[in-house]
């Protein structure tokens, strides 16, 4: 090799080399040059637009929703309180594909394959950082199953939550309300800067609308993330430096209700197994002391997330259990207004205190074959006013009510609070009807229909025909009949309590008006009318009211579900149980110095004397403390 | 052996084997060099404790392979130039042959096809690092220098097969430090810079028929490059997140285990490629230049063994292994900093990895033996 190789100069060679190697060292000392120019940008010159961007990779500010309050009884007892709970969260921007993920989830059975359509709008529609709820309590062993799965659902987590609890289930289902979790219809109606990071919003009841004060404000806090958005621990505390200080949320408002634990109790015992609505209220003050509406259901599975197909069971059972029957249930009154149409009749002068009917059992208006009959067939033979309430006749108000007119019940009933909502504190009160010559006139189409018949008023003086009333409007009447006109708003809150301060603020009684009868001795009469319904030795409720160790009032009432065809006995057996006619009652206690008003309706409880009266007895029985069993 | 021979002969009171220095001269090691290694290793096994999430298991596998680095470049120093250079051609053919097995039968890594499993799992390309340059210099070493136009074209293929065969692979960081090398090796030559200017020239039309023949992923790094944030989540994320951890380091840095952008995971392959990016977070500017200045010292030092080598062989293969570190450390810093387009290439010494360790201190080895079997008089 050596051979063929020219003849090397090693000198200019080595010359060569060493130019070479100096303009190579001056390339590479430009090169690191470049480089360290680079450097001295991104780390001197911009240095904290990055510092900044560095900061903004890794922290991410949460909303921390409220605690929310609590709602108590009137003495401070837990009616609905938070519990800590396991939840199952889907984090959208965590998840691929979001369908998938939750039919897995679905195939083992931690949601319902019906659910999906549900969580997959709520994925896409909120931001997608903020978790999804999938289910609100995982059961232990939901919890032990998902924890070894969890590697094939990245995105979903179980996290730590409070969960709205109601210890005394169905019993305050319908005042209290339920809460649920928030919808795409609540995101549009609420806050949401206020709602960040909040789960669940009051649906019904006071939960509903005291929302504003129960929900309080959330806080925000500021969290380190990985680049996968997944918290840092707290303990890499050198990383927690120089970041923002957090706001603490404000926790939500107590409410402290008006309603006694012991008499809902009391109340939903005597009603239980049956339709119908109590309320009781506090004629001084419009406290009311007890509401309760059966078929009743346990508001909890709505906090903790239920199946559409239980949702459904509720839905479509017969008897209604989600139905507020106390605030929503419109019912023909019945002879509960006796007593009120009998003060308009002595105001307007279309009676006297002494004026006589004789009760044949029926009543027909001139030159009218249909009978108006007497809840009594046999009649009562001669009545005034007193035994008519007491004695519950109908043929007597039949008589008077051609003398009355619609037009004067209109306005008696109207200013007892019948037929407009009370404005009691719980959304979605129905007003019923207490109808009139106008409102007839505006309400039906045809030339015939609009005309207000003779017919309808004598009907009407009996509570029946058009005429509806809610048991929380019939408790109200008769608070004003126990304050002898004078009308407070019933109210369910009593008063509200700053968590923080203890703070309260208490809900004033509101005085809404009075009836405009001055005539004393008018009252002393109903009322001792009213008196011996229930204590008076021909009274339809005597045997409720008999040998109690106080006095008390009330009115027996029995609505028709049906109309019966003219001189047709009807046999109550051979009705179907639900074609049976309402029982009605309203009371209240002390008689000297009233301190509780009650409405009861039964539905199909054919007898108002025999089936609600003995309701309202227990309940004022208990209010007063005249219980048998006081510690129940 | 020969070292100590040589050693007698330049300076007789030279000091007995029996201390450091004499130790270190003995077994053909060049201190400065090794030091400057060292503390570039020390220092690099610092900042991927902190890079691999303070975990040290992954800080003792590197460190073991430092060890293996450190045992190989002592083989290679004991290896005199002579025998380096008769063994070129046949170590150059070797290489081919082996790259022929990847192409055909390698594993599958990655989407490329880079590894050869013989009992052990490594890179054939690794070995082209250090073939690819002697080769050159052994072509050039009995040849008229500066070389001819023939001469240039015969290297050119020497070159271009092996940088083609592992750009195939696909494994474009590599190709290119390899092309480079060889490239390094003909400009040391003394190939006229007119001829390198006429080249420059059409490369410019070669650059644009090279475009058409990269794939998808490579055209996208070079796009990402231009505009990285076009695809803040995508392919320009690295480049975006590199510069933010380096930028936010400042001066001074976060601290060492820091690093908020390397320990919170923003900063994609923080323990392999973009282990400068976690060095300039966590250490800031004052860290950073002291690397390079660690850097700067090493190659320093190879050219100075380059320029005072005593044959055309070890000279060219001295300053390119020299020159080839220097693209080494360029190539990486520019990448992280956003510079120059994402090329799979490490921070060489620091970056975790095995291969490409063994490969460069093999080459440090190379400059220690011609250091160190230096002949009193040229031929």
């Amino acid at each position: 090799m050596n051979l063929l190789s020219p003849i090397k100069d090693h000198h200019s060679e080595r010359r060569l080399f060493i130019g070479r190697a100096i303009v190579a060292s001056v390339i590479s000392v430009m090169l690191l040059g470049v480089v360290i120019a680079r450097l001295v940008q991104l780390q001197v010159f911009d240095h904290e637009l990055f510092a900044e961007k560095s900061q903004g990779n890794r922290v991410r500010i949460e909303a921390v929703p409220p605690i929310r309050g609590l709602i108590l009884d009137r003495k401070g007892r837990v009616i609905a309180e938070n519990l800590p709970a396991y939840q199952l969260e889907l984090i959208p921007e965590q998840v691929d594909d979001i369908d998938d993920t939750l039919s897995r989830l679905a195939a083992i059975d931690l949601i319902e394959q019906d659910d999906i359509p549900r969580f997959t709008a709520l994925s896409q529609s909120g931001q997608q950082f903020k978790p999804v709820t999938l289910k609100f309590r995982l059961t232990d062993k939901e919890i032990a199953n998902f924890a070894i799965q969890r590697p094939r659902f990245p995105g979903v987590d179980f996290q730590p939550r409070l969960v709205r609890h109601y210890p005394h289930g169905e019993l305050f289902a319908h005042a209290v309300g339920y809460v649920g979790a928030l919808d795409t219809r609540d995101m549009q109606r609420l806050d949401l800067a206020r709602y960040a990071g909040t789960s669940h919003t009051g649906k019904t009841g006071v939960e509903s609308s005291f929302e504003d004060n129960l929900h309080g404000d959330a806080g925000f806090r500021h969290l380190i993330t990985n680049a996968r958005g997944r918290q840092v621990p707290a303990d890499s505390s050198e990383l927690l430096d120089s970041l923002p200080m957090d706001e603490t949320p404000s926790p939500g408002s107590n409410i402290y209700l008006s309603l006694d634990l012991d008499l809902q109790q009391v109340a939903y015992d005597a009603l239980e197994g049956r339709r119908g609505a109590v309320v009781a209220l506090d004629p001084t003050t419009g406290e009311v002391l007890a509401l309760v509406s059966t078929p009743s259901f346990d508001p909890n599975p709505f906090a903790v997330g239920m199946s559409t197909a239980q949702y459904d069971a509720l839905q479509d059972n017969l008897d209604r259990p989600l139905f507020n029957r106390a605030v929503r249930g419109t019912y023909p009154p019945g002879s509960t207004i006796k007593p009120m149409l009998a003060l308009a009749a002595l105001a307007t002068g279309a009676t006297n205190l002494t004026r006589k009917s004789f009760c044949i059992g029926y009543f027909q208006l001139e030159g009218d074959e249909h009978r108006y009959r007497d809840w009594k067939p046999e009649g009562h033979g001669p009545v005034d006013l007193h035994d008519a309430i007491a004695q519950s006749c109908d043929v007597y108000f039949y008589e008077l009510s051609g003398e009355l007119g619609i037009d004067n019940m209109h306005e008696y009933l109207t200013q007892f609070g019948l037929g407009s909502a009370t404005g009691v504190d719980v959304l979605g009160e129905r007003p019923g009807l207490v109808p009139s010559r106008e409102w007839k006139r505006n309400n039906f189409r045809s030339r015939d229909d609009k005309r207000w018949y003779h017919g309808e008023t004598v009907i009407a003086s009996i509570g029946q025909g058009f005429m509806l009333a809610t048991p929380l409007q019939l408790a109200s009447a008769a608070g004003a009949l126990a304050l002898r006109g004078s009308r407070f708003k019933p109210h369910l809150v009593a008063a509200v309590e700053d968590p923080l301060t203890g703070k309260r603020e208490i809900v004033e009684p509101e005085f809404l008006g009075s009836v405009a009868i001055d005539n004393e001795f008018y009252w002393d009469n109903i009322l001792e009318a009213m008196h011996d319904v229930m204590q008076g030795p021909r009274g339809t409720a005597r045997t409720v009211g008999f040998g109690a160790d106080y006095e008390m009032a009330g009115k027996s009432g029995t609505a028709q579900v049906v109309s019966i065809a003219q001189d047709e006995e009807y046999d109550e057996d051979e009705l179907e149980e639900r074609l049976r006619d309402h029982a009605l009652f309203i009371s209240f206690a002390p008689f000297d110095d009233p301190h509780i008003a009650v409405a009861v309706i039964v539905e199909n409880g054919s007898s108002g004397s025999g089936v609600a009266a003995p309701i309202a007895k227990a309940v004022m029985d208990k209010y007063l403390g005249y219980a048998a069993d006081a510690t129940k | 052996m020969q070292l100590s021979n040589t050693q007698r002969v330049l300076s007789p009171r030279a000091p007995q084997p029996r201390n450091f220095s004499g130790l270190v001269r003995r077994l053909n090691i060049d201190g400065p060099l090794l030091g400057g290694l060292l503390l570039i290793c020390v220092f690099g096994l610092f900042v991927l404790y902190s890079a691999a999430g303070e975990n040290s298991s992954l800080l003792v596998n590197q460190a073991v392979r430092l060890g293996v680095a450190l045992i190989a470049m002592l083989i290679v120093a004991q290896l005199p130039p002579d025998f380096l250079r008769r063994w070129t051609p046949w170590g150059y053919a070797v290489g081919l042959l082996l790259l022929v097995l990847v192409l055909t039968r390698g594993d599958v890594g990655q989407g490329a096809r880079r590894w050869l499993d013989v009992g052990i799992r490594f890179q054939p390309s690794e070995a082209m690092k250090l073939a690819v340059p002697m080769m050159t210099a052994w072509f050039l070493h009995d040849r008229y220098i500066p070389p001819r136009i023939g001469h240039l074209a015969i290297i050119a293929v020497l070159i271009a097969v092996p940088t083609i065969m592992i750009a195939k692979q696909p494994d474009l960081g590599t190709s290119v430090l390899i092309a480079a090398s060889g490239i390094i090796v003909i400009i040391l030559a003394g190939m006229s810079f007119r001829l390198m200017f006429g080249l420059g020239v059409l490369a410019v039309p070669g650059a644009l028929i090279l475009w058409n023949f990269m794939k998808d992923y490579q055209k996208q790094r070079v796009l990402t490059l231009l505009n990285p944030d076009s695809d803040p989540l995508g392919a320009g994320y690295n480049i975006i997140q590199s510069k933010i951890a380096i930028g936010s380091g400042g001066l001074f840095g976060k601290g060492w285990t820091n690093g908020s952008q390397a320990h919170l995971e923003f900063l994609p392959e923080r323990h392999t490629d973009f282990i400068f990016a976690v060095l300039g977070e966590e250490f800031g500017l004052f860290g950073v230049l002291t690397l390079l200045v660690l850097y700067m010292f090493v190659i320093g030092r190879g050219l100075y063994i380059a320029v005072h080598a005593h044959d055309t062989y070890s000279r060219l293969l001295a300053g390119s292994i020299s020159l080839t570190f220097l693209v080494y450390v360029f190539v990486n810093t520019a990448m992280v900093t956003g510079i120059v387009p994402v090329v799979g290439v490490p921070l060489p010494l620091v970056s975790f990895g095995g291969t490409s360790m063994v490969t460069l201190m093999a080459g440090f080895g190379i400059l220690m033996s011609i250091h160190s079997h230096r002949k009193l008089l040229p031929h």
